[in-house]
């Protein structure tokens, strides 16, 4: 007989024969009904539950999925009409197309819609998505009974968004310096940010992004790692097993403090998890923050600061030709 | 039990193809690689060595005509309207012209220039741009060492054997939009001299001709007010027009931004190779070239030579670079020309 062992196992849970599919807890009084009826999907079983629905839609989700489809419409058009309305022109140009922020001359006042008027309709109608969304990861876990930790973390994500598209452009003073709604465009916007601001990877606030970005994948992958490993005794059930000797759980930390001399707790290894990628985005919005707003060349001040090292000249030292010309255009 | 064989034969098969479409538009392994600069600062030149023989092939100096004696009387003396090197022997002279049938028009001879065999005539704008060229040559010659050095430019420096050398650049109309909505702030479209990117299309006008500043990086580590009046012009979108410009030069070129820049900063000179400065006075000739030599010959050509929006023909790195740091990978033609690089007669 089939037996349901742990998360891995590639048992399928299904009801379909047994019984009505389980909806979830009873929800609170006032609240919406969960919509759809619950179905069955063996691929997706293959990555998670093969459970689809129901799901909570709600007055939040709603509003933010109605907004979310304003913006994601308001972009989708902008490209297409950057290519003369041509279905075909828009999916084989689609890596190139963007929906632009207005040129700096318009600052923070409203451009013409067709100097990026549209760019802040959208951004303000993704804001509220954004915002809607968030909230609705807060409330459905108050609602479960739940602590709130996916939406802080969400919300250093969020902070991050708003550095790049509405706290910094506001501090700077004009709405071209956020970034455009475009695949390769987007990635220009990345790369003109560190050109312009004398290398980004000398901003310390994207040093610390950086250790927490790789820091998340190293404990992810650790994680992830340790506990598939000791799946096979369990290990997935780590509060039942973690007094006992010889468990999974034990398995598990042994192997750490063996390789490592120090091992995390089951409990302690999810805030390691749940801190690196919070300050991943905590860290890098705060560098973009300060990048043009207080600091101008990130490389000047990491040689002011003694941060950037002198190499020495291999090729003959050279000087900027625009001081030795006298009177000559730069 | 069949059919769940072959569905995962279908899979393997969709996954390889999905491998083969990814990596198709890479280059096989290996590469060589050259270190130029310091350990650490990326300074290294990477190219691919199978490419390279078609590149120099592509890029090799014709065989000089024998030279000719210098004695005799000169050619201003006994041809007809010679506005140009009108100094040289008749034999010298003879010599360059047919030099220049053999480097811009091959395959129409003399005629493409000269009027039914009246070679005095004018009558033909091709001979009209063809003795503004001659004027520019001796003028990149003698005034722009520093970007030509005593290599020096001819006529087929740019032309290879075509009477229209194959990189040429006109401001260039945005692309077709459908309204309002379709606005690309002059970007976002694969062209070729930015090297396909979603960079700005067109960063020639802006540096090549309208002489906008190419320094967008501040010279200090703090931001002042007199760097915030700045602001629109060391603008993120300007900076990414600067970004597109240093496309073409690197396309143009067949290089790496490190072939001149130390990764550590772009801006800073120290740490930067010699190269840098010799394309910082390739950016100043450009800018004489086409403000005096090129831009004003618009009256001179019929509209189906002009561009889209009714613009002469002209330069920027790749016209004569055509894809090798050293234009005809360092091959001096000018040697067998020296009336080319001689001061123009006043």
């Amino acid at each position: 007989m089939i037996e349901y062992q742990n998360l891995f196992t590639r048992v399928q849970l299904r009801t379909n024969s047994h019984g009505p599919a389980h909806t979830g807890l009873p929800l609170p009084r006032g609240d919406f009904d969960r919509t759809g009826k619950p179905s069955y999907l063996y691929w997706l079983g293959k990555f998670g539950e093969a459970q689809i629905g129901p799901i909570y839609l709600g007055v939040l989700g709603s509003a933010s999925i109605v907004f979310g489809v304003l913006w994601f419409w308001i972009v989708g058009f902008s490209m297409l009409a950057s290519v003369n309305w041509n279905i075909i022109e828009m999916f084989r140009q689609l890596p190139w197309l963007a929906l632009e922020p207005p040129p700096p001359e318009y600052g923070l006042r409203m451009p013409p819609l067709s100097k990026g008027g549209w760019w802040v309709i959208a951004s303000f109608f993704l804001l509220l998505s954004v915002m809607l969304w968030w909230a609705r990861t807060y409330v459905r876990a108050r609602a479960l009974g739940m602590g709130t930790h996916v939406a802080w973390a969400f919300a250093s994500a969020i902070w991050l968004f708003l550095v790049l598209g509405l706290f910094r452009p506001v501090l700077m003073g004009s709405w071209s310096e956020a970034v455009p709604y475009g695949i390769f465009p987007h990635l220009d916007w990345t790369s003109a940010l560190s050109i312009r601001y004398g290398n980004l990877f000398y901003n310390p606030f994207h040093m610390l992004s950086i250790v927490f970005l790789y820091g998340s994948v190293l404990l992810f992958a650790m994680h992830g790692g340790t506990i598939l490993a000791v799946s096979r005794y369990g290990g997935d059930r780590e509060i039942e097993q973690i007094v006992d000797r010889g468990t999974a759980s034990e398995r598990a930390a042994l192997f750490w403090r063996w390789t490592m001399g120090f091992n995390a707790s089951m409990e302690s290894v999810h805030r390691w998890a749940w801190w690196f990628a919070v300050l991943c985005t905590l860290t890098g919005g705060i560098g973009i923050l300060l990048t043009g707003t207080v600091v101008d060349n990130w490389y000047l001040w990491a040689v002011k600061h003694g941060v950037a090292p002198a190499y020495p000249e291999v090729s003959p030292v050279i000087v900027d030709p625009a001081l030795t010309q006298q009177g000559a255009s730069k | 039990m069949k059919n769940s064989f072959m569905d995962r034969l279908g899979i393997r098969w969709m996954i390889l193809g999905l491998i083969g479409l990814g990596l198709a538009a890479c280059e096989r392994p290996p590469m060589e690689s050259q270190q130029l600069g310091y350990r650490g600062t990326g300074t290294v030149e990477i190219n691919n060595p199978r490419l390279q023989q078609a590149v120099l092939a592509a890029n090799k100096a014709p065989e000089p005509l024998p030279a000719v004696s210098s004695e005799g009387p000169k050619a201003s003396e006994v041809y007809k309207n010679v506005q140009v090197l009108g100094d040289l022997s008749v034999g010298e002279f003879t010599r360059l012209m047919a030099a220049i049938t053999q480097w811009v028009s091959p395959e129409q001879g003399c005629v493409y220039c000269h009027a039914n065999n009246n070679f005095e005539s004018d009558d033909l704008y091709t001979k009209l741009v063809a003795r503004r060229m001659l004027q520019m040559t001796v003028h990149i010659n003698s005034t722009w060492k520093s970007h030509v050095a005593d290599t020096g430019v001819t006529c087929y420096t740019c032309h290879r054997g075509q009477p229209v050398p194959a990189y040429l650049w006109y401001e260039q109309p945005a692309p077709k939009q459908g309204g309002a909505m379709g606005w690309r702030n002059a970007q976002n479209t694969p062209a070729t001299g930015v090297g396909l990117t979603s960079l700005p299309y067109d960063p020639f006008k802006m540096y090549f001709l309208d002489k906008e500043s190419i320094r967008i990086q501040s010279t200090k580590a703090l931001p002042s007010g007199e760097d915030r009046a700045l602001r629109t012009v060391e603008s993120l979108q300007h900076t990414e027009s600067n970004y597109a410009l240093m496309m073409h030069f690197a396309g143009s070129l067949g290089v790496n931004c490190t072939y001149c820049h130390n990764s550590q900063n772009f801006a800073s000179w120290s740490g930067s190779r010699p190269q840098r400065v010799t394309a910082w006075h390739g950016i100043q000739m450009l800018r004489d070239l086409n403000l005096s030599y090129f831009d004003p010959l618009k009256p001179t050509y019929p509209a189906s030579d002009l561009g889209p929006l009714g613009d002469a023909p002209k330069a920027n790195c790749a016209t004569c670079h055509q894809g090798v740091y050293k234009p005809l990978a360092g091959a001096s033609m000018l040697k067998a020309h020296p009336e080319l690089a001689a001061a123009p007669a006043k």
